[in-house]
């Protein structure tokens, strides 16, 4: 059977999966479209809000870019689980005692004021419309490889099944099937791992191999990352344990991703869906730890494949290459330049040339000449398909291949059977849907909750505002589709990487001040919001867009991590500005004072669901 | 039926409260952020290594994710003792 036809058994069953449940848990009211009900088991939103959390990108690219920067990438592996420990302590069990929908109904109530809450939504709407383009653009280019259709079509397929289940099913529908895509993802992330494992080290569970021995060469067997640090070496990499970012700059990088993390709208929502505070807690806790199997693994793909793919292909000469090389060669994943003309891929780094430079051609990525160009054109001397790019004399380096190939060439390169290829494949999709479908949701609550109900048209009825939300989803998702298949090029793909940086600088100082001072007034929240976010994004777009130099850097902080800045100066300022200006009314402070205690003991069902007012 | 927790329990909740959650986050502090970067080369060189790998690295990698799961499971227990403690939990 060849590999189209179990990819299409393993994607085609997942959906039928999702449908169906997605049909039998649809939502009936707003409470069910926002908030399922508000009686989600804590071990189920715990799957649910890790399938929400694992993104695309981070499913098919975090190992790769493990594989290239070693120590560095630990920066993500820290930031995206760390920042749960603060969400966990310091936020969602105040705010789902709180007991409203969403994020900006907080900050409204809390602060008093319509600009807060409108500020707010604003914040909401742009990290989640930024996010969820990468989203649907990575939907779009795994099914156009799937069926061979063109990423137009792809993104207009995924559009489609996500908006029949979120955009219909709400919360509740979303909720059960991010619990099935959670087991898909899982799966196709740790299987191949073992694999892999067991091929390079003799061991089975992959996190005992990386800090154990290889034993895949002929010769005695070394540590693993020994070997992996001396093949850097040789190449003129750097060690794969040591790191090229100083300090400080790391530490303020994975600083503004912990706080990002936790000021993260769509993570939030997910725990207003459990039963009451209790519930919070032990969601809590389910949620790190089933992220956490895959934060765990990542890094041993990543070192992994690394060693792996370097034996595979380095000083081999083109006609000798296995034959998944040329597969990814045909798909643009990875090229071969032959600068030397031996006929042999060479890998180098950076180390191995005067100019410090390692790409085998001039610009980021391979361009290739058009279909109906002359044969001599498209195939070179080995069989090699040839680029239009103009080769980088400047170093020896041959080899290109982008971040994703660590994960979907992992079972290719591993030499596993075709149904486990199959499997990756459907938990690609599975990572994509179910982020796309949680931050739809998201957008969609602000605009009809927080937008239409509480700002423009306050009679609103429940009913009108669940479909108010169905419209606004259908919208949001047809924007989400436009960018997704004319992705505006520099801007987006950048401020994405910053997302985390805005959001360290804006929400999450404006929750953690509203929740644990009852000094801070609306004058101190709207101010210190906006000096936190212009402040980063002044910052962002000076070094990004405007020409700033590395050397005029402050304090050697790289943008990546001026959120952390960009949160210290929005406490500072909101400190500042509460304590020349009139207190809050007495009525939030009783309301911060409720919020910090724990669920009514007499009442029966704990805290009442989120009610919507 | 437990009674209504008092004006003096509620207060000693919460800063019994505010109490775990700084230890925890003086935890969460030194395993990530401290053992994974600050710290890094010196547990690097003087301390044991975790398998092959240096302390540091493993740290930053894996160790510090390990850590993290566990102090959320400490703050879910201590959190739903205290609790209980408190009178905020209906004896049924």
């Amino acid at each position: 059977m060849s590999q189209d036809y179990w990819n299409y058994i393993f994607i085609g069953l997942s959906f039928i999966l999702y449908i169906s449940i997605a049909v039998r848990s649809r939502a009936g009211s707003t409470k069910e479209y926002y908030t399922a009900g508000g009686g989600v088991s804590p071990l189920a939103n715990g799957m649910a809000t890790a399938a929400d959390w694992m993104s695309a990108a981070t499913f098919i690219s975090m190992a790769g870019a493990i594989a290239i920067s070693g120590y560095d990438a630990s920066r993500f592996l820290m930031g995206w689980t760390g920042g749960f420990v603060l969400l966990t302590v310091l936020m969602v069990p105040f705010l789902r005692k709180f007991g409203k929908a969403t994020v900006p109904d907080f900050i409204g109530d809390r602060y008093y004021s319509k600009l807060a809450r409108a500020v707010a939504v604003l914040c909401a709407i742009f990290i989640c419309m930024t996010y969820i383009m990468g989203q649907m653009r990575g939907v779009g280019v795994v099914f156009s490889q799937l069926f061979g259709i063109g990423i137009p079509a792809g993104v207009a397929t995924g559009a489609g099944i996500v908006f029949v289940y979120a955009g219909l099913g709400g919360m509740k529908g979303i909720t059960y099937t991010q619990v099935a895509q959670y087991c898909v993802m899982a799966f196709a992330y740790t299987i191949p791992a073992i694999f892999i494992a067991i091929a390079m080290t003799n061991n089975f569970i992959p996190q005992l191999g990386l800090i154990g021995d290889y034993t895949a060469g002929t010769a005695d067997s070394i540590p693993f990352l020994t070997k992996i640090n001396n093949i850097n070496s040789e190449l003129g990499f750097r060690e794969y344990t040591s790191g090229n970012i100083t300090t400080m700059n790391m530490f303020c990088i994975t600083m503004a991703l912990m706080c990002g993390t936790a000021g993260l709208p769509h993570v939030i929502v997910r725990f207003f869906t459990v039963k009451n505070v209790r519930a919070v807690r032990t969601s809590a806790c389910w949620t790190l730890l089933f992220i956490a199997v895959i934060y765990l693994t990542a890094p041993t793909i990543g070192a992994f494949s690394r060693v792996n793919l370097i034996e595979k292909l380095n000083n081999i000469s083109y006609a000798e290459t296995p034959g998944w090389f040329k597969d990814f060669e045909e798909t643009g994943q990875m090229a071969w330049v032959d600068k030397n003309n031996d006929g042999k891929i060479q890998y180098y780094g950076p180390g191995k040339s005067e100019s410090g430079t390692s790409s085998p051609f001039i610009g980021s990525k391979p361009t290739y000449p058009a279909y109906d160009a002359p044969k001599v054109q498209r195939i070179g001397i080995n069989g090699e398909r040839l680029l239009a790019s103009k080769a980088d004399m400047t170093n020896p380096n041959e080899l290109w291949f982008g971040n994703d190939i660590m994960v979907m060439a992992n079972p290719h390169m591993a030499g596993l059977p075709k149904w486990v290829i199959a499997l990756l494949m459907a938990g690609c999709i599975a990572a994509a849907l179910s982020t796309a479908a949680g931050l739809l949701l998201v957008l969609s609550t602000s605009i009809s909750h927080d937008l239409m109900k509480k700002i423009i048209k306050p009679d609103l009825s429940d009913k009108e505002e669940v479909n108010y939300a169905r419209i606004a989803s259908f919208v949001a998702l047809g924007v989400a589709a436009y960018f997704g298949i004319n992705p505006p090029s520099a801007f987006i793909a950048k401020t994405v990487a910053f997302a985390f940086g805005l959001a360290a600088s804006s929400f999450f100082p404006t929750l953690l001040m509203g929740i644990f001072s009852k000094k801070i007034n609306k004058e101190g929240a709207i101010a210190g919001m906006l000096a936190g976010i212009s402040f980063t994004l002044g910052y962002i777009v000076f070094f990004q867009f405007l020409g700033g130099k590395p050397e005029q850097w402050l304090l050697g902080i790289s943008p990546e991590g001026i959120g952390c800045v960009g949160m210290l100066l929005n406490f500072a300022i909101a400190f500042l500005v509460s304590a020349f200006t009139p207190s809050p009314p007495q009525e939030v402070v009783d309301m911060v004072e409720s919020i910090r205690l724990p669920d009514d003991p007499n009442a029966e069902e704990g805290s009442p669901p989120p009610a919507i007012h | 039926m437990s009674e209504q927790p008092s004006k003096l329990h509620c207060r000693r909740y919460w800063q019994k409260n505010i109490t775990l959650v700084m230890i925890l986050l003086c935890c969460w502090f030194v395993v990530s952020l401290g053992a994974g970067i600050l710290f890094r080369d010196w547990l690097d060189a003087n301390l044991p290594k975790v398998g092959n790998a240096p302390l540091g690295f493993w740290m930053a990698q894996q160790g510090s994710i390990i850590c993290f799961v566990i102090i959320l499971y400490v703050y879910k227990h201590m959190m739903d003792k205290l609790e209980g403690e408190e009178g905020f939990t209906s004896k049924k």
